[in-house]
């Protein structure tokens, strides 16, 4: 790359450009800045470094809520993540199944910004690069997780875990001098009712059943008022019952949220899905809806064996 | 939402208070207006060590504020005390002017002895009060606030954040132990004449001492239990119990730690300054790492995450200490290593807990009783 060439770099290239000065030129160098200055002061245009998380709109208008293209991840040597094409409607509720090591849950974690891809892109609605996010900001953004393991906070009520969960300034001086409102009571009793444990409000977390807590879990996720909810796992370890309560609250959930959901057992996903993507290696092996996946030559082929 | 809030439902904490308050009533009257000789007379040496035991109440609750609400085990409090302390004792130091042994007007004695000609850049302003109880908040505060801003970043947690505390304090005694820092060294600083202008020996003035500390023990407890009782202390709780959720729910975890822990050193500061006036004296042993981990014992041994746990226990195990120190000095050790197996193995949550279990077993009968009745 030469100077005159990073020179004309957009304000874009100036501030996330890897390029390294040749500093033989000195004249050339400053004729770079210089036209790198004017870049930064048009006025036209907004810096991303200015650009905060919360200040960041979803942008829908074309359909997909999520755009995943091309991503790679590897793990020393181990492509967790092959060339991974994936798109999610606003409003869908999606399956993701697929043996194990298929990448569901690097996925998730590259979704949630706690893994970075070698390569490609990850946008959420048209406009917010997921990539360019921590964690907390895309948390912020409106992408809510819950992860395979339920992790509630065991010493809190179930009141104040949905509390803790909800969409609110969470820098420390607000929340230091934060006051429920009423509105705030309702909404968190509101969800208390969504996920059916209104009885259980005051009770501590810890002492609930391992489907309590998952559904605790979700109900924390809707707290943030997300527009997109990643579900990893949420019958993993339940009973008949609990799997077709949860099956209730997953579809009834879609709609107004998008929801993603990972699952091994097929009945549960067989029961709540319009559309199902199998990963395989790291990439998508097949997508429709259940039926058509299940009749797929090469699904039955992974699950299977030959 | 009253002054009352944070106190809402802490029974024990209400109890402690009252008990503090009758005390700070009591011990005074019973030491001015009782005469010597009557048997409820009050020495003026029983006040100060009362007072002595009020900051360490007061360091052990901010220690007890990190560790039992935070979930960070600070090997290196002492370290926050100490330097609250030596802000308090260079203002003592500055009080004495020119009735030091080498009399000089400005310089303290150890300079003089030193061959020191000036005085250092920061020992000025330290003649003004004002500027001594800033830096008293301020110093140990900016060190909390530096260090943790590096640690918390970094995410370091847990037995290593411990260990790097516990480095801190150990790497500040060695530092002040030499000459050259300019803060006397191994002697440290003492013979201390007066404070604000008050004869530091004289009865009204530690009676003055302790009921400061009181007070502060007092604020400094609302204070902890208005932060633990706000929605900060609910997330500083589930921090402790699940750190990586709290950070995808969207909180900053390091700023929270960041805003705990420096109050806290804060607090623990503000004991080291009441502290020293009442024992007269401030050295590098202060920051000794044993010192630090002997406080973590005595919120362990009061009840964690209770607050008012921290106060019994500071006070029960330095009373302990001081009547053991007297009659075995050599015996102190064993006994305080002892007492906290013991805590851990039988007593896992403290006299707090055993407290509360007690309450809780005398209540029951009588509800099975009424039961039974009905």
């Amino acid at each position: 790359m030469t100077n005159s060439d990073s020179g004309r770099g957009s304000s874009r290239d100036l501030l996330h450009s890897d390029r390294t000065f040749d500093f033989s030129g000195p004249k050339q160098l400053w004729q770079g800045f210089g036209q790198d200055f004017k870049e930064l002061t048009r006025r036209d245009r907004q810096f991303s470094f200015m650009i905060r998380a919360k200040d960041l709109e979803l942008d829908v208008s074309h359909g997909p809520i999520l755009y995943l293209d091309g991503l790679n991840v590897s793990f020393d040597g181990f492509k967790a993540i092959n060339e991974l094409n994936l798109y999610i409607d606003a409003g869908e509720l999606r399956c993701v199944i697929g043996p194990n090591g298929a990448g569901k849950t690097t996925m998730m974690d590259i979704i949630t910004g706690k893994t970075r891809p070698d390569s490609g892109s990850a946008f959420f609605g048209q406009k917010i690069d997921l990539l360019k996010l921590t964690e907390p900001e895309i948390a912020e953004v409106g992408i809510g997780r819950k992860f395979q393991k339920p992790t509630v906070f065991e010493h809190h009520s179930l009141f104040e875990n949905l509390e803790l969960a909800m969409a609110a300034d969470k820098r420390v001086f607000p929340t230091l001098l934060a006051r429920l409102t009423g509105k705030e009571r309702d909404r968190i009793d509101e969800v208390l009712g969504i996920i059916g444990l209104r009885e259980l409000a005051r009770r501590e977390a810890g002492t609930l059943s391992h489907g309590q807590k998952q559904w605790l879990e979700i109900g924390m996720l809707l707290m943030q008022d997300p527009h997109l909810l990643l579900v990893d796992e949420p019958v993993a370890g339940m009973t008949h019952q609990e799997m077709e309560r949860t099956a209730e609250l997953l579809t009834s959930l879609a709609g107004k949220h998008t929801v993603v959901v990972v699952e091994h057992d097929m009945d549960f996903v067989r029961s709540i899905a319009k559309r199902v993507t199998v990963l395989h290696q790291g990439s998508v092996l097949a997508e429709g809806s259940m039926d058509e996946v299940q009749n797929d030559p090469r699904v039955v082929e992974v699950y299977l064996g030959e | 939402m009253g002054l009352l809030q944070p106190l809402k439902g802490d029974t024990g904490g209400q109890i402690m208070l009252a008990v503090l308050a009758l005390i700070a009533i009591l011990v005074p009257i019973l030491n001015l207006l009782v005469p010597e000789g009557n048997p409820l007379h009050v020495s003026t040496f029983t006040v100060t060590l009362l007072g002595k035991y009020l900051t360490y109440a007061l360091l052990a609750v901010a220690v007890d504020l990190v560790w039992g609400y935070l979930g960070i085990l600070s090997l290196g409090h002492g370290a926050f005390f100490a330097l609250g302390g030596y802000a308090m004792g260079m203002y003592l130091m500055r009080q004495i002017g020119d009735r030091g042994v080498y009399g000089d007007p400005l310089l303290p004695d150890f300079m003089v002895f030193l061959d020191w000609q000036q005085l250092p850049w920061f020992w000025q302003g330290f003649d003004q009060f004002w500027y001594a109880a800033l830096m008293i908040l301020l110093v140990p505060g900016l060190l909390a606030f530096v260090f943790g801003w590096l640690a918390f970043r970094s995410r370091v947690t847990g037995v290593y954040l411990s260990i790097i505390t516990q480095a801190l304090t150990y790497a500040l005694m060695l530092a002040f132990f030499r000459n050259e820092m300019g803060f006397g060294g191994n002697n440290g600083l003492t013979d201390f004449k007066d404070l604000l202008g008050f004869d530091l020996q004289a009865d009204g003035t530690r009676i003055g001492l302790f009921l400061a500390s009181a007070l502060a023990l007092a604020l400094g407890y609302w204070a902890c239990r208005w932060v633990v009782t706000s929605k900060l202390g609910r997330v500083a709780v589930a921090v402790r119990d699940a750190e990586s959720r709290v950070r995808f729910i969207g909180y900053r975890v390091d700023r929270v730690k960041l805003a705990i822990w420096t109050f806290s050193a804060v607090l623990a500061g503000v004991a080291g300054a009441l502290y020293v006036p009442q024992v007269g004296i401030i050295n590098p042993g202060e920051f000794s790492p044993l010192n630090s981990i002997e406080l973590v014992v005595w919120v362990a041994i009061g009840g964690r995450a209770t607050l008012y746990g921290a106060v019994i226990g500071a006070v029960l195990v330095n009373y302990g200490k001081t009547v053991f120190t007297g009659a075995f000095p050599e015996a102190w050790l064993f006994v305080l290593g002892g007492l906290f197996v013991l805590v851990t193995v039988f007593l896992p949550a403290g006299i707090a807990g055993l407290l509360k279990t007690l309450r809780r077993r005398r209540a029951q009968p009588e509800t099975i009783q009424r039961e039974a009745t009905t």
